[in-house]
């Protein structure tokens, strides 16, 4: 792991440490390949590290995830660097030169995950992983899973008097200030793209007023909430005001199927709504929950959870786009939509409002500066060196991804055949 | 091997803080170990000092008395020819002390800790002795070609890939030409941007590739009758399509009904096949297997207010996409995707987002081919999901191609046409629409789900296990892990294993070719696949003692014990996984692991001391499932969550290797109670194993008796399922567990 060798001749590098990177990275290296893991947070897991359960099993990411973690620590083939982009690729199929980029961690090797840092450390910061929805000490574990198990510091967020605490603290003599970012260079054969996805930013969709209250929140923040690791202990409170909601509303395709936004359908945020209103109905059996739709897409085996939630008397489904979002006085907001079966407006007030937003690539905008092909939404096409897997290649869910993952561990491996 | 023994004991992250290393080096001293201490061993000096005692004095097992075995794992690797055990002092111990109370002060939960500490030691230093480097299993001989079943995409695209990849693929096919489904299509999806365009069919140029491919060998009208063996080493009955052979895979024939056979109360369903473990002689070697079978069209006569069956130009859309292969389709078609009418709004069974996409795909024929057509999709859920999205819009820009929700009630004869009847649509109506032509949008059905496919000749039948829970579909449980299943080497795709659009296919059967090459590969190098990957143990059986019980062959989740005519194992080890199940199962305790037995668990729970006169010192053994419970209590412990000081846990593969002799183990020594904690099961099951919590929670109702017969309390033993998200209860459910115990008071046997 973080190992500073060279490429070995015919090396994989996959771009991305999410499930889709994981999975890429250790089905190729499982048949033998070298392969560089390179991924831009300082931890590996993505997306789904932040989930609370997955769907329709509900069962918990991490369970997964520590799979892999151990696939990884027996496996010396691969070879992981955190915090970690690539700034270009020169060279073609079978002969890439890649030149990537790692941010200073400020917590070099030694790090033993002690916690004697944040201890030390005064200074807080917004907590990313939990949407800024709390605050974590500036030198932080990223997560309770992290992979690497090690520290961070947010170096620019720590006043002097911090910083020194810090060092004093570290016995292990694991923090470095003096870090600086690094550049390096790496042979490869075949490039796998798993960069993955940011849900679509709420603030675009104008009508949905995402600023305007503290109770509209994105389904990913319902996530955080949800979760055990989350912001407020797997407790679902309203934002700002800590307020235990007793009714919700969920808007589907906020941003999806919309061609001012995304025109694609976004794949999970259907599901994502059931799975949600379980947790919501686990901690609070009254609780009136009300969905916006244009179709629920739970084909095939989710058709029977959605079946099981469809049964709950205090949930209602309105077929309609929400057109409006009020802020009320009392904290609340008040949702309002056509429903598209009776032409009725129907509006519901509610404690908290969900944005089932949508899937926006992470290489839009990236792509073309690093020559890669789209599809014209940020999705990235393959060719014959390189391909794309997970949410880089499509909107899909975490079987689809983990599909087209070692699809993508495949491809880079006959890619480096032909190289040789 | 030779053990020199080096124990180390790590004083940093709090260790040295909360214990004294004294009374630690005391405890490894009992073993005959003179342990070294170091303030951060995982640092690179304390690493330099046992690497200088491997090289300077040989020591070639190391004791690691530290933190957690599931971090620093590669810090203290000291290289495959040594062995490395590990002493959870600082999760364990150090960073889940118990709170100080009134009750328990300082100095009290000071020297619980020290006591929980000691007893790590110790049981690391016996697992040291009782641990063998693993020599991996080698098959006599390996083969690492690779059999495709199915001709269609998925085969197809698995073919290619795994000969692009270098690997020898044979493709077999039950019709007289390769092609499958695909052939009969007159348009494919779109599978490109703009997504909006139906495209010219690419089946001929995909079977073009694999006929030209000299690393394929194509057999159609060839069908699989059995597939014998294991991973690397299968051996492969090929038939002509339709045919009976003595060498078709028998019926799975459990103990009961051999029982029935033998007393004439039953007749034996596999007269005239060969036993399931005798070997064709003309059988083909294969190292692994992709399933690409695909599906056949529901049958959807049971809506019988559609009328199909019954009403002319009630057709499905199989029968639909046959006419417009073969000419031109009417003018005015209505497409119906739910059939529920009133009752729900669900598509019809096993269509997943396909039939939606068909059913657009279809609308366009009818456009196509009249410049006045006019084509009505009515649906409750539009299911076009991802990019597919893009033609579904494209649709609806088609001015001939008209879309709405609806609840349709009827179909009937009308004036030579149809008539449709359907309420709650958009229009905000009840409406009644006049067609030539109503399309029912039917479903996919695999071909697992009626017959077992696979046709394996193993101990526990032909098929697939438990498909049931999968609506017959071959497909996997685990949404991180999708093309794992209960047969090692077997890799489904495609239609088989879900309804899936042609994109899907291609990357399903893709990933699927992949995991063959990768069993295959797993298996030249003797190690596990999934999730064990790489693990170079395997089951030993001592077969001397074994009595034939049949324990571990029906137990194994992945059917890797076959058995001879007396019922005694037959191992197969490049189909095992290595949780260790049939080591739980095993009444003689004959199987083993060379790193993972049934003594060497055995002796680390007997290292524990038990103090027989002490009533607030009662002791507790703790099984932990080392792939959720545990990293649930590391997970604790690092949130400085206090552990109940007086358990002693023991991480296992599995609970599912749990072999029960260990509870007597823990009793018998004066132990008050044991705790199991495993994986959720059920039907939502947890378990990277499938079966082995559920499993251990059925042999702890059996051990419940035998422990009501010595005399103890049978609540004296316990499972608990936990997930591994569950690190804020778990210090709850053994807490529980622990008052529970101390209610019936200590272990009447204490002492003796």
């Amino acid at each position: 792991m973080t190992d500073e060798r060279s490429a070995p001749a015919g090396a994989v590098l996959v771009v991305g440490g999410g499930i889709s990177g994981l999975t890429a990275a250790l089905e190729a290296a499982e048949v033998g390949k070298d392969v560089f893991l390179i991924e831009k947070n300082p931890y590996l897991g993505g997306r789904v590290a932040q989930l609370n359960q997955y769907f329709p099993k509900l069962c918990p990411p991490s369970c997964g995830l520590e799979i892999n973690f151990q696939r990884i620590r027996n496996n010396r083939r691969v070879r992981v660097h955190t915090m970690t982009e690539v700034k270009s690729v020169s060279g073609g199929p079978g002969n890439y030169q890649v030149t990537l980029e790692s941010k200073p961690r400020f917590v070099n090797n030694n790090c033993t995950a002690c916690g004697a840092c944040a201890d030390a450390c005064t200074d807080e910061i917004d907590n990313a992983f939990n949407f800024g929805m709390n605050k974590s000490k500036a030198a932080y574990k990223p997560h309770d899973m992290a992979f690497p198990m090690k520290y961070v510091i947010a170096k620019d967020a720590c006043g002097d008097a911090s910083k020194q605490a810090i060092k004093d603290a570290c016995k292990y003599d694991a923090v470095d200030f003096d870090m600086q970012a690094k550049e390096f260079t790496l042979d490869v054969s075949a490039i796998v793209w798993a960069t993955g996805w940011t849900p679509y930013d709420a603030t675009k969709l104008e009508n949905l007023k995402v600023n305007s209250s503290a109770a509209i929140i994105s389904n990913m923040q319902m996530e955080r909430l949800a979760s055990p690791n989350g912001p407020t202990g797997g407790k679902i409170l309203r934002p700002g005001d800590n307020k235990e909601p007793e009714s919700f509303a969920f808007v589907q395709c906020a941003g999806s199927r919309d061609e001012n936004h995304l025109e694609y359908c976004s794949y999970i945020c259907c599901m994502a709504t059931m799975k949600q209103i379980t947790y919501i109905r686990s901690q609070y059996p009254d609780a009136k929950i009300t969905v916006f739709y244009i179709d629920l897409r739970t084909p095939g085996k989710y058709e029977k959870f959605r079946e099981k939630v469809m049964a709950d008397a205090n949930v209602t489904f309105v077929k309609g786009k929400v057109a409006d979002i009020i802020a009320e006085a009392d904290g609340g907001v008040t949702l309002v939509a056509e429903n598209a079966v009776t032409g009725d407006k129907v509006s519901a007030k509610v404690d908290l409002a969900v944005l089932a937003t949508g899937m926006e690539p992470n290489a839009k905008g990236q792509a073309a500066a690093l020559g890669l092909a789209t599809d014209g939404n940020g999705f990235i096409l393959g060719d014959e060196g390189m391909s794309s897997c997970g949410c880089a290649k499509k909107a899909a869910d975490v079987v689809t991804c983990t599909q087209s993952s070692t699809a993508s561990a495949m491809k880079a491996i006959q890619a480096s055949r032909r190289s040789v | 091997m030779d053990k020199k023994y080096g124990a180390y004991i790590c004083t940093g992250c709090g260790i040295g803080e909360a214990l004294d290393i004294e009374g630690l080096t005391g405890a490894a001293s009992e073993n005959g170990m003179a342990p070294k201490s170091h303030e951060a061993l995982c640092s690179a000096a304390g690493r330099e000092m046992i690497q200088a005692d491997i090289d300077n004095d040989g020591v070639n097992t190391v004791v690691v008395c530290a933190c957690s075995p599931r971090v620093m794992k590669n810090e203290f690797n000291f290289g495959d020819d040594k062995i490395t055990i590990r002493a959870n002092l600082r999760e364990g111990v150090a960073w889940s002390l118990e709170t100080v109370t009134e009750a328990r002060g300082e100095d009290v939960v000071k020297e619980y800790a020290q006591e929980k500490a000691q007893d790590y030691v110790r049981m690391a230093c016996v697992q040291a002795k009782k641990t063998e480097l693993p020599v991996p299993f080698q098959l006599e001989t390996l083969n690492k070609k690779i059999l495709v079943m199915g001709g269609g995409i998925a085969g197809l695209t698995a073919a290619k890939a795994a000969a692009d990849a270098g690997s020898e693929v044979t493709i077999i096919e039950a019709a007289d030409k390769l092609g499958g489904k695909a052939l009969g299509w007159r348009k494919q999806f779109p599978t490109k941007a703009p997504w909006t365009n139906l495209e010219e069919p690419t089946i001929a140029e995909m079977i073009a590739a694999v006929e030209a491919d000299a690393n394929i060998t194509v057999k159609t009208s060839t069908e699989v009758a059995r597939i014998g063996g294991a991973p690397g080493a299968y051996k492969v009955t090929l038939k002509p399509t339709g045919t009976k052979t003595e060498w078709d895979a028998p019926a799975k024939v459990g103990v009961d009904e051999q029982d029935a056979i033998s007393k004439g109360k039953m007749e034996d369903p596999n007269t005239g096949l060969q036993k399931y473990t005798a070997v064709d002689p003309a059988a083909e070697d294969f190292g692994a297997v992709v399933l690409a079978t695909g599906w056949n069209p529901a049958d959807v006569s049971e809506y019988e207010h559609l009328g199909y069956g019954k009403l002319d130009n009630v057709v499905t859309n199989a029968q639909f996409e046959k006419l417009a292969k073969e000419g031109k389709v009417p003018a005015n078609v209505a497409f119906i995707q739910s059939p529920g009418a009133e009752e729900n709004d669900n598509d019809f069974p096993y269509c997943n987002s396909v039939t939606s996409m068909v059913a657009l795909k279809q609308a366009c024929y009818v456009r196509e081919d009249n410049a006045e057509g006019k084509a009505y999709i009515l649906y409750q859920h539009m299911r076009t999901p991802g990019n597919m999205e893009m033609f579904y819009k494209g649709a609806q820009n088609n001015d001939g191609i008209f879309l709405t929700k609806a609840t349709v009630t009827g179909v009937e004869a009308e004036g030579g046409g149809l008539a449709v009847h359907m309420k709650d649509t958009l229009l905000n109506e009840d409406i009644t629409l006049n067609v030539d032509m109503v399309v029912l949008a039917a479903g996919m059905i695999p071909t697992t789900k009626n017959k077992p496919t696979i046709n394996l000749a193993y101990r526990q039948g032909p098929a697939f296990l438990d498909l049931d829970i999968f609506d017959g579909y071959a497909d996997s449980h685990f949404i991180c892990f999708p093309y794992e299943t209960r047969r090692t080497g077997v890799y489904a795709c495609g239609g088989v294993r879900k309804a899936m659009n042609m994109e899907e296919t291609i990357d399903d059967a893709t990933g699927a070719a992949l995991k063959a090459i990768q069993c295959v590969e797993s298996a030249d190098r003797g190690v596990a696949v999934h999730p064990r990957s790489g693990d170079g143990s395997y089951p030993e059986f001592f077969f001397q003692r074994c009595t034939q019980c049949k324990r571990c062959t029906e137990e194994c989740p992945f059917g890797a014990l076959d058995d001879d005519e007396k019922g005694t194992p037959l191992p197969n080890p490049t189909r095992c996984r290595r949780c260790g199940t049939c080591m739980g199962a095993c009444p003689e305790r004959i199987i083993g692991f060379k790193n993972y037995n049934v003594d060497m668990i055995g002796s680390m729970v007997k290292a524990i001391e038990v103090p027989d006169d002490d009533e607030d010192k009662l002791r507790f053994m703790v099984f932990a499932c080392e792939n959720d419970a545990y990293p649930a209590l590391d997970m604790a412990a690092m949130r400085k969550l206090p552990q109940n000081a007086l358990i002693r846990v023991i991480p296992v593969r599995c609970l599912g290797s749990m072999n029960m002799v260990w509870i007597k183990d823990a009793l018998s020594s004066g132990m008050d109670g044991v705790l199991l904690l495993g994986c959720k099961f059920g039907d939502d099951y947890q378990c990277h194993f499938v079966k082995g919590s559920e499993i251990a929670d059925k042999r702890m109702a059996n051990i419940g008796e035998t422990l009501g017969s010595l005399g103890l309390e049978p609540e004296r033993c316990a499972a608990r399922q936990v997930a591994i998200n569950e690190y804020d209860k778990i210090g709850d459910i053994i807490n529980e567990f622990v008052e529970e115990v101390i209610e019936l008071g200590p272990n009447p046997f204490k002492g003796f």
